[in-house]
């Protein structure tokens, strides 16, 4: 307890999200406004998501537990289908905005594509809802208590915040695939994304039985990553290419200087 | 204290909460006015306009719009004829959404220029009010030294007030290096939100917090508003803005220059002087307004046109009056004391006030005059401060105690 945890799990949840941002977001102020518009739109779908949990809530027994629990597992899918409607919402307004911005540059072409766009709004999405799952948790970690006195886990601080770090990571790819999807009208694609947000979902019910929840997350992380990369036209070549880049990019300098040769003439 | 706060509230509520765009066609008719619009100039210049979508023209036309939003005095149509710097094929009349983009493209930097100082304020506030308890003691000064346990004797304490206060004085209203500027205008508009945070009562906040939007929307846009006839008044003055309330973000960027070093470094010299003399010269209410800040120097003496195109381009800075600053705070600010020490509330309302402030500097663009900066961020703040803490804080405790993710 206290700082310790504090501090650990503040960095293995934030961590590789903190990174991302810090590497790819921050330089760029478009960047930062398509970040800072998709967590506000993460931010409506969930009040609409918790309005209809609160109605559902107010309408129903709130002495009987079973139908409680029921009513959240309605309210928590309800707000992962929402969530995915705002994705699409966001994609059509980003697609709007690129044109926009097309028509309007110097040389025909917007100063960001639109796979960056998916990218940063998958993250923004993910950004947002790890810290409104875990930020509460984060603080109360800080001060004076007992995780579990009660019979829970004791591993509720870890857990959490590999959870919140593994849910950056799935909707930063969930935003790459969904965006490419739509605009390639790959529908299942655009199904496979939200069934896999549901499953997630669903396999956190499964806690504290971290075993069966946090492993299967986890490979789903894995799997969601590896589509993410390939759609977003990665290859095993350019992995390759990548990790030997040096030696290209010096054939490729020799090449350009000897094609400006005739260009000055 | 509190009278003298009162006194300041109120000169505050005369003047503050606006965004301005000026016209540049106000500055063709003034010869050297150095606030000039984000965008281009509404009225094309008759003397290079053509119909038809020839390059040099919309070149001309593009360098005529950059070197006049430069604010220099006498665009000539020769330096203008001169530059070639190869723009593709555009048509002249441009409409609105054609405009509306190209500040999309070039605003985004003052967009983040006016989110980086907003939430560093918030960020002062909210870290204050968590970690001092400064609304339940009465005097907030000391009870920071107690928080931390410092030990202060009475002579350090008042040189550093002391100090404080002298080189704040100093560098707002008289020359001082303008990120220094930025930070005091940044810590005293953050204290002047403590203020309003410990001594209105609860409720007060939130319904002076609804009434001043309404009052900014009403003053600002309204023909015979206060607030605006003070700002065309300003305008027809040229006469610039009381230093004090205004936070200025004028910026110069060297970066990714070829030109030679010594150019640029007198150019930027010229710059900052002539942003350091706007500021002391200017009297007139805050408002957010864009301006250049190189408005005095001729047209530099270095062979390359595109490089002074793209200095320009760079250094429109973008002005934010700091009630803006201090209501979006004292938002902030009682959504981290009183939301039942719930974070969430706070990032909601941060995050609504990021982006109403984004779509007002939007409809800035589109609109091209004197905006309130209020009303859209506060109401989208208010929103989601009372969503959040009565729907989304219960269900995501819910959520929370079975360790549920959505």
């Amino acid at each position: 307890m206290g700082a310790t945890v504090f501090f650990g799990c503040t960095f293995v949840a934030f961590g590789p999200a903190f990174s991302l941002f810090l590497l790819t977001v921050a330089g760029d102020p478009l960047r930062i406004i398509i970040l800072v518009a998709g967590a506000f739109f993460w931010l409506v779908s969930l009040l609409l998501a918790s309005l209809i949990w609160f109605i559902s809530v107010q309408l129903s027994d709130r002495e009987d537990s079973r139908l409680q629990y029921g009513l959240l597992v309605f309210g928590a899918a309800v707000s992962v289908l929402l969530q995915e409607a705002f994705r699409f919402a966001y994609f059509k307004l980003l697609k709007k905005a690129d044109e926009g911005l097309a028509t309007l540059s110097e040389d025909g072409q917007s100063p960001i594509s639109l796979k960056q766009m998916a990218y940063v709004s998958g993250l923004s999405f993910g950004i947002i809802s790890g810290v409104f799952s875990v930020i509460n948790i984060l603080a109360d970690s800080i001060g004076p208590g007992i995780v579990g006195i009660h019979g829970d886990s004791p591993y509720y601080f870890i857990t959490s915040a590999f959870l919140t770090m593994a849910v950056v990571f799935l909707h930063t790819f969930w935003g790459v695939i969904f965006f490419d999807a739509c605009e390639r009208r790959r529908y299942w694609s655009l199904a496979l994304v939200v069934a896999s947000h549901l499953i997630t979902s669903g396999l956190t019910f499964l806690n504290p039985w971290y075993q069966a929840s946090l492993v299967p997350i986890y490979i789903i992380t894995i799997s969601m990553g590896v589509w993410a990369f390939f759609t977003a036209g990665g290859s095993l070549h350019n992995v390759l290419t990548c990790l030997s880049c040096k030696q290209e990019e010096e054939n490729r300098v020799m090449l350009y200087s000897a094609l400006q040769v005739p260009v000055e003439d | 204290m509190t009278a003298h706060d009162w006194q300041l509230t109120e000169a505050l509520y005369e003047r503050l909460m606006m965004i301005t765009f000026m016209n540049s066609s106000d500055s063709e008719e003034e010869a050297c006015n150095e606030r000039t619009s984000l965008i281009s100039a509404e009225s094309p210049p008759a003397a290079s306009y053509q119909d038809g979508l020839q390059a040099p023209e919309a070149a001309e036309t593009q360098t005529y719009r950059k070197r006049h939003t430069g604010g220099s005095c006498s665009p000539s149509d020769a330096d203008s004829g001169n530059s070639d710097s190869g723009l593709p094929v555009r048509d002249i009349a441009v409409d609105n959404k054609e405009e509306e983009e190209l500040t999309l493209k070039y605003g985004a930097k003052h967009v983040i220029m006016l989110f980086v100082p907003v939430t560093l304020c918030m960020i002062v506030v909210v870290a204050t009010i968590k970690s001092v308890r400064f609304y339940t003691e009465k005097n907030g000064q000391f009870e920071v030294l107690k928080t931390y346990n410092v030990a202060m004797d009475y002579p350090t304490l008042f040189f550093v007030i002391w100090n404080f206060g002298a080189v704040g004085m100093i560098c707002i209203h008289w020359k001082g290096p303008l990120h220094l500027q930025q930070a005091y205008l940044i810590m005293i508009s953050a204290l002047m939100a403590l203020v309003f945070i410990k001594y209105l009562p609860e409720w007060s906040a939130w319904v002076i917090l609804g009434a001043i939007s309404i009052y900014d929307l009403i003053a600002v846009l309204c023909p015979r508003g206060p607030l605006r006839m003070l700002v065309e008044t300003a305008q027809e003055r040229n006469e610039p803005i009381f230093p004090a309330l205004i936070y200025s973000s004028a910026m110069v960027w060297t970066v990714g220059m070829a030109k030679p070093d010594s150019a640029s470094r007198d150019l930027t010299q010229q710059t900052w002087d002539s942003a350091e003399d706007m500021r002391e010269i200017n009297d007139n209410p805050a408002y957010v307004e864009s301006e250049i800040s190189e408005a005095r120097s001729p047209a530099p003496t270095h062979p390359t046109t595109s490089l002074i195109e793209e200095l320009e381009e760079e250094e429109r800075g973008v002005k934010l009056g700091l009630g803006d600053f201090i209501f979006y705070s004292v938002l902030v600010g009682k959504a981290a004391a009183t939301a039942s020490g719930d974070w969430n509330t706070t990032l909601a309302c941060f995050v609504a006030i990021l982006i109403g402030l984004c779509l007002t500097l939007l409809l800035l663009a589109v609109f091209k005059k004197a905006l309130p900066a209020l009303p859209i961020s506060i109401t989208f703040g208010l929103v989601f401060y009372f969503s959040t803490d009565n729907l989304v804080r219960p269900f995501m405790d819910t959520l929370a105690s079975h360790q549920l993710y959505i």
